[in-house]
């Protein structure tokens, strides 16, 4: 009879009691916890060398790189601040603008430009985002979701900052190489440098306020400001996409807002599994390449996406990645009930 | 007195675009972001059924009103009563399902000049001297229709009771034997028909595009957190506030800069009254 038996879950030896403490004791257990991190660094390490940066391929895996940083930043504020970012093209945008003024209109060179206008667009996007943030989240949606339709609108009709032609002739990065190499690295230590700050003290209480922040607020800590440190750290990963993206392509233009941006990072965090920054990576791998496959098909792939990001949230709400890893940390069995 | 006449106009405008939006936000607290997708389906649903099919226009904005009721019920049921009370997973269900309609509606050729609705009635009258056309006095009366309705509704009805009643406080509406569920759904399909009655008012002044989906939910958010996300009275007074200075926009200043004041509205409202004009008493509530 199957009515009397469950399925049991059972975590490997090898994990003592907490999510990530755990006993090793022989090398197959350290390759054991470490496949799947060097799984995903070999991969993107050897992937330019697979497919060449200047194929067409190419250029798509640079995409899902793209697309992975501004999904860590969507997953990063939703799962551990609780504030849901609907307008991550806004973030995605500030960055591209800053980089095209300041190689532009500045002159200075791609490898200070880059940087300068990840910082520097984050900060301008936190200070935009900041008077809604001793408000509930459903104001931080609001505001994120309206930034990037009033941005594009803005620029359009005032005619600053190139208008509806955008900034053309940005520099390149002169060896595709180079491109494609600091791309990876790029996401690669964001992804990881996220994790762990989100594990450090500093990470802990950011997800204490998303958990519950008048407990926060009654421990004496000031959630405006820890809220508004969150955004910071979440606007630059994408604020460094949106420039890398507008040297590869030697410009950029009201696009840099539209709401494929928006939605896009927020189905693949939501498919790859919320909670785990990684997750966006993962999601990014399979929506991308899809997304090339159903070019033919316009605006129809945004409701692609929509759907499948509608069936995620509803059915299957854990996403690909906690999935698979609870196949992989345990054993799963029928006992007798 | 053009800016006393069309500053009206544009106020009862923003009102009929926003009132969907605050309602269903102030009975469930839940935002719905499909709120333009509706606007838009209704003028779509409207089109087919008085161009395509050959319907009589009046029948046929009655049955796109009863298709947007419809289809809030169905959003409401099939998706939003799975993630009750998960508000990240409301607020990215109603965006996506809101996205899908939109670029669907997109994909079957919603752009440019194709589709088109009729006025209500041709002719212009004058009023205070400024001559109005026939539409944008309807805009005026429906307006003042729906606010007073809306009143009535709910103060003398026991839906409507029961609607504010869950608003104010749902525990205590369901110790009642309030069903919340119920009146949730019922919240969503009146809002989507609010939204739908905005469309088939205000997009005869216009073309049914897609953008007027984006544009009329910034326009709706916008109006709602200056008056306060779910105060219904700030909702008309913001109403008010915005359609006066954006007219005071188009007249003085240039028309593009309509959405610059939108944004700068949100953000000095924010910084200055963060629970908007109406919000006070909800002040603790709504602040971390």
């Amino acid at each position: 009879m199957p009515d009397d038996r469950r399925k049991e879950r059972l975590d490997r030896g090898i994990r003592v009691r907490t999510e990530s403490v755990y006993a090793l004791s022989s090398v197959r257990e350290i390759a054991y916890l470490a496949a799947p991190r060097a799984l995903l660094i070999g991969g993107f390490l050897l992937l330019p060398l697979v497919v060449s940066p200047e194929s067409y391929w190419g250029r798509v895996s640079l995409s899902v790189c793209i697309l992975a940083l501004l999904a860590m930043s969507f997953d990063f504020l939703a799962s551990y601040v609780g504030l849901v970012c609907l307008g991550g093209a806004f973030l995605y945008g500030v960055g591209a603008y800053s980089t095209a003024v300041l190689n532009v209109y500045v002159g200075l060179p791609v490898f200070l430009s880059i940087p300068i206008a990840t910082v520097a667009g984050a900060a301008v996007c936190t200070a935009l985002i900041r008077p809604c943030l001793p408000l509930r989240g459903i104001y931080f949606a609001i505001v994120t979701l309206m930034y990037p339709l009033l941005m594009a609108r803005i620029i359009e009709a005032a005619d600053v900052l190139g208008g509806t032609e955008g900034l053309r002739g940005v520099d390149g990065f002169g060896s595709s190489w180079i491109e494609a190499y600091g791309l990876i690295a790029a996401m690669l230590l964001f992804l990881f440098g996220m994790r762990r700050y989100a594990a450090e003290n500093a990470g802990l209480v950011i997800r204490a306020v998303g958990d519950d922040d008048q407990a926060v607020k009654a421990a004496g800590i000031d959630v405006v400001a820890v809220r508004t440190r969150a955004v910071f750290i979440a606007a630059l990963p994408a604020c460094f996409a949106g420039a890398w993206y507008t040297h590869m392509y030697s410009g950029t233009g009201i696009s840099a807002f539209a709401m494929d941006l928006s939605i896009m990072p927020i189905a693949a965090a939501v498919i790859g599994g919320l909670g785990t920054i990684a997750g966006g990576v993962l999601g990014s791998l399979v929506l991308v390449p899809a997304s090339e496959l159903l070019r033919d098909f316009g605006s129809l792939r945004i409701v692609a996406y929509a759907l499948l990001l509608t069936a995620f949230v509803v059915l299957r709400s854990e996403g690909l990645l906690s999935w698979a890893a609870r196949r992989y940390h345990q054993f799963e069995r029928w006992v007798q009930a | 007195m053009d800016i006393v006449v069309y500053g009206t106009i544009q106020s009862f405008a923003l009102l009929l675009m926003a009132f969907g939006f605050s309602l269903v936000y102030g009975v469930s607290r839940l935002p719905n972001f499909a709120h333009g997708a509706i606007y838009v389906f209704t003028g779509y649903i409207a089109w087919v059924l008085a161009q395509e099919m050959g319907l009589p226009y009046p029948v046929a904005v009655v049955g796109a009103l009863v298709a947007s009721a419809l289809l809030g019920v169905l959003i409401y049921q099939v998706v939003l009563r799975r993630v009750r009370g998960m508000e990240t997973s409301e607020m990215i269900a109603t965006y996506a399902i809101g996205l899908a309609i939109l670029e669907s509606l997109r994909w079957a050729g919603l752009r440019g000049t194709t589709h088109a609705l009729p006025v209500f009635s041709e002719g212009v009258v004058t009023v205070l001297g400024v001559p109005v056309d026939h539409q944008r006095v309807v805009v005026v009366g429906m307006g003042v229709v729906v606010i007073a309705a809306t009143w009535a509704f709910t103060s003398f009805t026991r839906t409507g009771l029961a609607l504010r009643g869950v608003a104010q406080d749902e525990r205590a509406a369901m110790m009642l034997g309030i069903d919340s569920d119920r009146m949730a759904t019922v919240a969503v399909a009146l809002g989507s028909a609010l939204a739908g009655l905005g469309a088939v008012i205000l997009l005869p002044l216009g073309n049914v595009v897609v953008e007027e989906g984006y544009k009329v939910l910034i326009y709706a958010i916008a109006v709602c957190v200056v008056g306060g996300l779910g105060s219904w009275p700030g909702t008309i007074l913001a109403a008010f506030v915005l359609g006066f200075s954006q007219y005071a926009t188009v007249a003085y200043g240039k028309p593009h800069y309509q959405m610059v004041v939108m944004l700068l509205a949100i953000i000095v409202t924010l910084v200055l009254r963060p629970s908007g004009l109406f919000g006070q008493h909800k002040q603790l509530e709504e602040r971390v």
